[in-house]
């Protein structure tokens, strides 16, 4: 039975909640077009993940363990890829659309003559042909696209799809593969301070605009993130300014993000704003000026001070959470 | 210093874009069109080396005679020469897109090659990747930061949550994020002499496109926000809301 390959993403040893949510994306495909799922698992010492796929159902595991693979060497992953396509001959190879996951599976595409759907938000079957469906310009457009060459590529956009636990016993088969020597080293990992969670993997942003006056009134937006568990976000003029790093950006220079929740602080919604966050599955905005477009692209809207409202906001959410 | 910087024009940020009749591409009436903005930081970065090391710039871009206006515009900026990839339009698959750019760049003999990071029209981000694949070298995406010591380069690569710091040997490729610079104005000067410059006019043959555009669509249109009410007295009513209506909180 031919069969999608998902290629997983460690990091810091373990699996990233995207993989989860390929998982059950790759399920249901493999269902609709009766194509089994199989995980591979690349990295250095990784035996303590290999149980990890059959939580969410995958029975097949196939690993490839090597001390090249211990950080992302571009080179090392996509040889460990191609020769694993190669044997087993995947219909289908899913990925996460992270960093890691674009660069790697457009350098997998090359090398084995196919296509890539890059930044996928759904994938459907429509009469035996697959579609994917994935955003252009930041969102403002939406393309379904069919790859007309085999194995079929995707990257999956972090929280398009809904992790789904399924116990299930796994088959492991470590495979041995003969690996270049990188190219490009990484001497170290440097995380952002505080550890922060990434914009484009959280459930929860909070977001700032030009309405939050300036980067010294910024706690206000980091004690509600805080009492949320969300990740803090700006809009363009924001990080224009240097009043926060670029890497918050949201918008269509920036990042698109999809949280459950995104709320817009002082920020009126540029177009290119808006299509930045137009995934996102509850948009609130609190701005003072009733006529700001954000309140046209959000679900709920409070029309008042960022600097009144805010802390208000917070409050109520400790005070009425568990 | 030989440096080549691909480049794509793209419509600008503002634009509102419209789907054509076909409902497979946009309606390009009215587009006002820039160089893509990720490659702007790309030009930059090449002319800051080149001013420090010696050396030349080269622009390299695919398709029709329509994007010589952003390749003009990276000229203004003190690139040195530019290379067009002639194609009946500006190709939809990176396949084709990579394919095009590595003719061109087997022959240049560059001992860096620079893109954006992404465009922001169909945001494929995968052409950097390709041609490291294609022409075997040392590619870093989305670096944020560059530091060159004769033939070794460093570079901080962005991740999620963080930076990854990298080391590579020239000839090699890299692509743009932004925070790598600020990009400069174009001159008076710069775009009186970019006027004058020779836009070199190459084939190339190109694989078949196997990304198919199957339909273009708008994001369903959501109906406008419901308002809870005028400041603090509304943060209540919106957390219930948030944890039981909406269930995200």
């Amino acid at each position: 039975m031919s069969s999608i390959l998902v290629v997983t993403e460690v990091r810091e040893g373990k699996l990233k909640q995207v993989n989860r949510e390929i998982f059950t994306a790759a399920l249901q495909l493999g269902n609709k077009k009766n194509l089994s799922v199989a995980a591979l698992i690349l990295g250095n010492e990784i035996n303590g993940l290999i149980d990890e796929p059959g939580k969410y159902g995958v029975q097949q595991v196939l690993s490839v363990s090597d001390p090249k693979l211990a950080k992302y060497s571009p080179d090392c992953f996509t040889a460990a890829i191609v020769e694993v396509a190669k044997q087993k001959n995947p219909e289908m190879i899913l990925m996460g659309a992270t960093n890691m996951g674009k660069d790697l599976l457009a350098r997998v595409a090359q090398a084995l003559d196919t296509a890539l759907a890059q930044d996928v938000t759904d994938i459907d079957v429509e009469a035996d042909e697959i579609i994917f469906t994935r955003p252009m310009y930041a969102g403002k457009i939406m393309a379904e696209v069919t790859i007309s060459s085999t194995p079929q590529m995707a990257t999956i956009r972090p929280k398009s799809y809904k992790a789904l636990e399924n116990p299930t016993p796994v088959t492991v088969e470590k495979m041995n593969i003969h690996l270049p020597k990188p190219l490009v080293v990484v001497d170290e990992v440097i995380k952002s301070t505080g550890g922060k969670m990434d914009v484009t993997e959280a459930d929860i942003i909070i977001s700032g605009g030009r309405g939050m006056k300036g980067p010294e009134n910024w706690h206000l937006i980091e004690n509600l993130a805080e009492v949320t568990g969300a990740a803090t976000g700006c809009s363009r003029p924001v990080s224009d300014e240097g009043w926060r790093d670029h890497g918050e950006h949201i918008g269509q220079t920036g990042k698109t993000v999809s949280p459950s929740l995104y709320i817009a602080c002082g920020i009126s919604g540029a177009i290119q704003h808006i299509a930045g966050i137009s995934s996102s599955k509850c948009i609130v905005a609190i701005n003072k000026d009733p006529e700001a477009p954000i309140f046209k692209a959000a679900d709920y809207g409070i029309v008042g001070d960022v600097f009144e409202v805010l802390p208000a906001l917070t409050e109520e959410i400790k005070k009425t959470g568990q | 210093m030989n440096i080549a910087v691909c480049i794509k024009q793209v419509p600008d940020t503002e634009t509102k874009i419209k789907i054509a009749n076909d409902n497979k591409s946009i309606n390009e009436d009215g587009i006002k069109w820039i160089v893509n903005p990720y490659d702007e930081f790309a030009i930059e970065e090449a002319l800051k080396i080149v001013e420090k090391f010696g050396g030349e710039v080269t622009i390299i871009s695919v398709g029709p005679s329509t994007i010589e206006k952003s390749i003009r515009e990276a000229l203004a900026m003190g690139a040195h020469h530019a290379i067009r990839i002639e194609t009946p339009q500006i190709p939809f698959d990176p396949v084709v897109t990579s394919s095009a750019l590595a003719s061109v760049l087997k022959e240049g003999n560059f001992d860096l090659i620079f893109l954006g990071q992404r465009a922001i029209d169909a945001d494929h981000s995968q052409v950097t990747s390709m041609l490291s694949q294609i022409l075997d070298l040392p590619c870093v995406p989305l670096i944020v930061k560059l530091e060159i010591n004769g033939n070794k380069a460093t570079a901080l690569r962005e991740i999620e949550g963080g930076d990854e710091k990298i080391s590579f040997n020239l000839p090699a490729i890299v692509s743009a994020q932004r925070g790598l610079n600020q990009p400069r104005y174009r001159s008076l000067k710069g775009i009186m002499q970019a006027k004058k410059k020779e836009i070199q006019i190459k084939q190339a043959s190109l694989p078949e496109e196997k990304i198919i555009v199957r339909k273009l669509a708008y994001p369903p249109e959501k109906e406008a926000g419901r308002i809870i009410g005028q400041g603090v007295e509304a943060v209540p009513e919106l957390v219930s809301i948030l944890r039981d209506e909406a269930k995200v909180l």
